[in-house]
C-alpha cells in the first residue's frame, strides 16, 4: 500500500533525487500519514520539484522562500505536517537569511535539503557548497570562496535538530527524515545527494566512500561535540546522522494563544468582537 | 470656528504627548479635530511639529496658518511665526525671552518644578493654551487620569491647573455641537482595526516608516485578538509568510513602505499566478530608495500597478481617509478571497500619521465573506484541482488538510489544473486566459470614484487617495464661491473604473488632476485607459501633503 504515488519526473536518470524521493515516500507511509495531512513547501531547483512527484498537499512558491512559507503554513495550522522540501542554493544561497531566522523561530516544521554541492537546474554553477578550488562554467578560476557549512551554522544558531544523511543510503535515510518529522521543533536534515550530470567531483562513489554513520554511543547533546562532527568533512569522513538535539518551546508553544485550542485556521472569526477596541480611540 | 493649534519642538521633548492631550481635551469636549504630523529622521534632536486643528464642523485637512504656536524650543517659534493668524499668540516659557506682542512668556519651567516634575512643563503650556480659549480643563483631566497615576498624574494635573491661571481668554469659541460620540484614529490604526475586523489572524511586516504603525497596532492586540504579528527576518520573509498562511487557510496580510514594497515584487507576482488570496498595505513615502522616510508623496502609483514580472490579475485600492482605511481593510480581504488575488490597499504618511474625528466604525456593516468551498469542489473524477477552468476564471478553493483524501496544490512555476509544473503552450493560454478573466469579472464591482463639488462642473479635477481630504475642502470653498467645479477622487484605482470620468469628462472644459507626486502618474493611467488626457497638473512633491488652502490657491492661480 503505497498512498503517496509515483509520477513522471524531470529528473535525469540516476539523479540522486530518486533515492531522496523515494526515502520520502517510505518515511510518510511508516509515519502513517494520509497524504492530505501534509504539506511540501519548497523553492525553485531540482530538489525543489519534489512535491510535484508525490501526492502530498503543495506550496511550489519562490526560488530561496521555502522555509518562511512553510513555517507560516505551520502557525496557520498546526494539525498539519509540514516540510520543506528544497536544494542547498535554494536554502543557503538565495534562502539564507530565512534559513538562519527560522532556526530561531523554531517552528515545528522539517526541512530536508538537497546538496548536490551545485547548482542543478541552472545547469552547473557552483552553490554555497561546492568545493573551494572546484571549477565550473562560472567559477572558471574555481571557487574562490570558503564553502558553506550548513550544519556548524545550524548547530550555532541553536537548532534543536540538526542531522546529515545521504540519498544512497535509504535506510539511513528513512530513518533520519522519520526522526525529523518526528521532531518537535525546526528540524534541519541535509542529505548528501549526487548531480550527475553537473557534479563530476562528489559522485556517488564519492559520498559513497565518506560517509560514515555517527557511532551509535554518541549522544547528540553536547554542542560542542555536535560542532566537532559538523566540520568533519571529506577524506576524513562524512559523519552522517543526528549531529544535535536537543528539546525547546517551539513557535507554538511560545505563544499561548497558539498552543492552546484549535488550530488558527478553525477559528470562528466575527467582526463584532473587534468592536470593543475602539474603546482605544476615544 | 475654525481653530489651528501648532505644537512643536525637538524630538524627545515631548511634541507627541504635548499634541495627544490637546487632541484628547479637544476631541473629548466635542469638537472635531483633525491634527497630523511633521517629524523628521531623527530619534533627538532635529525639529518635529504636530498641528491640531478644530472646530464645531467635521474636518477632513489640516490647514497652515495657525492661532497658537505651543512653542517647546526657541527653534519652534522662529520657525513657525510667520505661520501666526493676526491674532495668533506663542505660547512658551520665559526663558525664551524675547519681548513682542506675539510672545507669551510664560513661567511654564518654574510652575512645573513647582508641580513637582519638570517635565511636566508641556502640561503648563496646554492649561494655558485651553484658556486662551476658554476651554475647561475637566476632559483633560479625566484623559490624564486614564493614563496616568501617582506622582506624575499629580504633577500633570497641577501643571494643568497652574498654566491655566496664567492667561486670559483672547479667542471666540462656539460650545462643541454636542457630546463627544465620535473617534480620534490615524489611517494606520484605522487599517489595523479593518484588519482585526475583517477575521485576519496572521500580519507579517518588517519595519519600515510609515507602515510600521499597522502593525505596532496589531502587536498591542495579538493576544487579546489571536492575530499572530511576526516580525519577519525582511520584506520578501514578510510577504512569503503571509502567503503561506493564507494558503494555510487563515486571512493574512503584510505592509510596508516603496522599499520593502520593492523587496516584495517577486511574490506579488506569484500571488497572483499561485492565485493565493493577500492583502498588502503600500503606505507611501517619497522615494527612490530611501528617500524621505518621514515624509509623504504618492508617487508608487504606477509601480504598485506594474509590480512584478509578466501580467497577472491585480487589484489597488487607494484609501482616501481614515473612514475609508477602515472600510476599504475590509473589504480587501473580501476581494483577495473572492477573486483569489492579491489586493494592494495604498494609503502614505499624510493618512498614516494625520488623526481625525469620525464617527464610530459600524462593525455590522463589515462581513466576512470568505467564499471557500467545500465538497462541491471536487469535480466528477473525484478529485480536486486546485486551477480548474471555470468560466469566469475563479476556481473553487479549499483549505489544505480540510478534506479527507484531497490534496491543494499551488505552483509559481505555469502549471496545469492540478498545479503541476507544465510547458504546454495550450495549457499556457488557457491559464493566462483564465487568471485575466478574474479582472473582467472583478471590473463588474468597482466602486467609482468620490465626487465632490458641482454634479457637471465646467472644471474636472482629477485626484487620488489622501488628496481627498485637502481637495473636498477646496472644492466647497469654490464652489460656494459660485465657481463651477467638480472633483473626482478615485479610491478603486487599479482596474481603472472609467464610467464616472468619462461620463464628466464629456461636458468639462477643462480636466486637471492633482496629485503628490511629480510626473502624474493618475493622468497616465487615465489616459492609458480612456485615451482622455488632462490638459494641466498641480503636482506637489516636496515631501509635504497638499492643505487645503494651498490647493485653493494653486486651483484659483493656476487653473481658473
Ligand atoms: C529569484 C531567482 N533567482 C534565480 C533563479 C534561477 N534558479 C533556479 S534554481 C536555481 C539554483 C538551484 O540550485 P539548488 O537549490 O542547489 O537546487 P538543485 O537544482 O541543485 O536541486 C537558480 C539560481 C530563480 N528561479 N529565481
Ligand atoms: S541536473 Fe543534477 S540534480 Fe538535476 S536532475 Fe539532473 S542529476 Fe539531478
Amino acid at each position: 500500500m503505497c498512498e503517496f504515488k509515483t509520477f513522471d519526473t524531470a529528473w535525469c536518470p540516476g539523479c540522486g533525487n530518486f533515492g531522496i524521493l523515494k526515502a520520502l515516500k517510505r518515511a510518510l507511509t511508516e509515519l502513517g500519514k494520509k497524504p492530505h495531512e501534509v504539506v511540501i513547501s519548497s523553492g525553485i531547483g531540482q530538489a525543489a520539484k519534489t512535491p510535484h512527484y508525490i501526492s502530498v498537499n503543495g506550496f511550489n512558491g519562490l526560488h530561496g522562500r521555502a522555509v518562511p512559507a512553510g513555517a507560516a503554513i505551520k502557525i496557520a495550522n498546526k494539525d498539519l505536517t509540514v516540510i520543506v522540501e528544497s536544494g542547498e542554493g535554494d536554502t543557503y544561497g538565495e534562502g539564507g537569511n530565512h534559513f538562519i531566522h527560522n532556526v530561531r523561530r523554531n517552528v515545528d516544521i522539517a526541512h530536508f535539503v538537497h546538496n548536490n554541492q551545485i547548482y542543478g537546474l541552472t545547469k552547473g554553477q557552483a552553490s554555497p557548497t561546492t568545493a573551494k578550488g572546484q571549477k565550473t562554467g562560472i567559477q572558471t578560476m574555481g571557487v574562490l570562496h570558503e564553502q558553506f557549512n550548513p550544519l556548524a551554522v545550524a548547530i550555532t544558531m541553536g537548532a534543536t535538530f540538526v542531522a546529515r544523511s545521504f540519498s544512497g543510503n535509504e535506510e539511513h535515510l528513512v530513518s533520519m527524515m522519520k526522526a525529523a518529522i518526528e521532531h518537535k521543533g525546526y528540524a534541519l536534515l541535509d542529505i548528501m545527494q549526487p548531480c550527475i550530470t553537473y557534479n563530476k567531483v562528489n559522485t556517488f562513489k564519492w559520498y559513497k566512500d565518506r560517509v560514515k554513520p555517527i557511532d551509535e554511543s554518541y549522544s547528540p547533546t553536547d554542542k560542542f561535540e555536535a560542532y566537532k562532527l559538523a566540520h568533519q568533512w571529506g577524506d576524513d569522513g562524512i559523519p552522517i546522522g543526528i549531529l544535535y538535539k536537543k528539546e525547546e518551546p517551539t513557535y507554538i508553544d511560545k505563544i499561548e494563544f497558539l498552543k492552546q485550542g484549535e488550530p488558527l485556521v478553525d477559528r470562528k472569526l466575527d467582526p463584532k468582537n473587534a468592536e470593543k477596541y475602539m474603546a482605544d480611540f476615544r | 470656528m475654525d481653530y489651528n493649534i501648532l505644537i512643536g519642538g525637538s524630538a524627545g521633548q515631548g511634541v507627541d504627548t504635548v499634541g495627544t492631550f490637546v487632541e484628547k481635551a479637544l476631541k473629548r469636549m466635542g469638537y472635531y479635530v483633525f491634527s497630523n504630523k511633521d517629524y523628521m529622521s531623527r530619534i533627538r534632536g532635529g525639529h518635529n511639529f504636530t498641528l491640531v486643528r478644530f472646530s464645531d464642523n467635521p474636518l477632513c485637512a489640516h490647514k497652515d496658518d495657525v492661532d497658537v504656536i505651543i512653542a517647546l524650543n526657541e527653534e519652534t517659534v522662529r520657525v513657525h511665526r510667520e505661520k501666526l493668524t493676526p491674532n495668533g499668540k506663542v505660547v512658551c516659557d520665559v526663558a525664551f525671552g524675547k519681548e513682542d506682542d506675539k510672545n507669551l512668556n510664560l513661567p511654564l519651567k518654574e510652575a512645573a518644578k513647582n508641580a513637582g516634575n519638570p517635565k511636566v512643563m508641556g502640561s503648563a503650556a496646554v492649561g494655558a493654551t485651553l484658556k486662551l480659549f476658554g476651554i475647561q480643563t475637566a476632559k483633560l483631566e479625566e484623559f490624564l487620569n486614564e493614563v496616568y497615576d501617582g506622582e506624575i498624574l499629580a504633577a500633570n494635573l497641577k501643571a494643568v491647573e497652574e498654566g491655566y491661571k496664567m492667561v486670559d481668554t483672547i479667542f471666540q469659541t462656539t460650545p462643541p455641537p454636542g457630546e463627544d460620540k465620535h473617534i480620534l484614529i490615524n489611517g494606520n490604526e484605522a487599517v489595523a482595526l479593518g484588519t482585526v475586523a475583517a477575521g485576519c489572524t496572521f500580519y507579517s511586516a518588517y519595519p519600515m516608516t510609515p507602515a510600521t504603525g499597522i502593525m505596532s497596532y496589531l502587536a498591542k492586540l495579538q493576544e487579546d485578538a489571536n492575530i499572530v504579528v511576526e516580525q519577519a527576518e525582511d520584506e520578501i520573509a514578510a510577504i512569503i509568510m503571509a502567503l503561506g498562511a493564507s494558503y494555510g487557510g487563515v486571512r493574512a496580510m503584510t505592509g510596508s513602505s516603496g522599499g520593502g514594497f520593492a523587496l516584495m515584487v517577486e511574490a506579488m507576482g506569484f500571488a497572483g499566478i499561485g492565485e493565493i488570496p493577500l492583502v498588502v498595505a503600500e503606505v507611501q513615502r517619497p522615494g527612490p530608495a530611501t528617500g524621505l522616510p518621514t515624509r509623504t508623496e504618492q508617487a508608487d502609483l504606477k509601480f504598485i500597478i506594474n509590480c512584478s514580472q509578466g501580467e497577472f490579475p491585480l487589484m489597488v485600492i487607494a484609501i482616501r481617509d481614515v473612514q475609508d482605511a477602515f472600510y476599504q481593510t475590509t473589504r480587501a480581504f473580501n476581494l483577495a478571497e473572492k477573486y483569489q488575488m492579491p489586493v494592494v490597499i495604498v494609503s502614505d504618511q499624510y493618512l498614516a500619521d494625520y488623526y481625525q474625528t469620525v464617527e464610530p466604525f459600524d462593525f455590522s456593516k463589515v462581513t466576512i465573506d470568505r467564499q471557500l468551498a467545500g465538497e462541491e469542489a471536487i469535480n466528477s473524477d473525484g478529485v480536486y484541482r486546485r486551477y480548474s477552468l471555470t468560466e469566469n476564471g475563479i476556481s473553487p478553493r479549499i483549505i489544505p488538510g480540510k478534506i479527507e483524501n484531497q490534496l491543494v496544490f499551488v505552483d509559481s512555476d505555469e502549471h496545469d489544473e492540478e498545479g503541476h509544473i507544465t510547458e504546454s503552450a495550450q495549457v499556457r493560454v488557457e491559464m493566462v486566459n483564465k487568471r485575466m478573466k478574474k479582472l473582467e469579472e472583478l471590473k463588474k464591482e468597482l466602486q467609482e470614484p468620490v465626487k465632490v463639488g458641482e454634479e457637471k462642473g465646467k472644471t474636472l479635477l482629477v485626484a487620488w487617495g489622501s488628496t481627498y481630504g485637502p481637495l473636498k475642502e477646496a472644492t466647497e470653498r469654490l464652489v460656494s464661491e459660485g465657481i463651477s467645479v467638480t472633483s473626482l477622487i478615485f479610491g478603486d484605482i487599479w482596474p481603472l473604473p472609467e464610467k464616472e470620468f468619462i461620463e464628466l469628462a464629456k461636458t468639462a472644459e477643462k480636466i486637471v488632476n492633482i496629485e503628490g507626486n511629480a510626473t502624474g502618474q493618475l493622468k497616465d493611467i487615465i489616459r492609458q485607459q480612456t485615451g482622455v488626457n488632462c490638459v494641466q497638473s498641480i503636482l506637489k512633491y516636496d515631501g509635504r501633503a497638499f492643505s487645503s488652502q494651498e490647493l485653493y490657491n494653486r486651483i484659483k492661480g493656476e487653473v481658473l
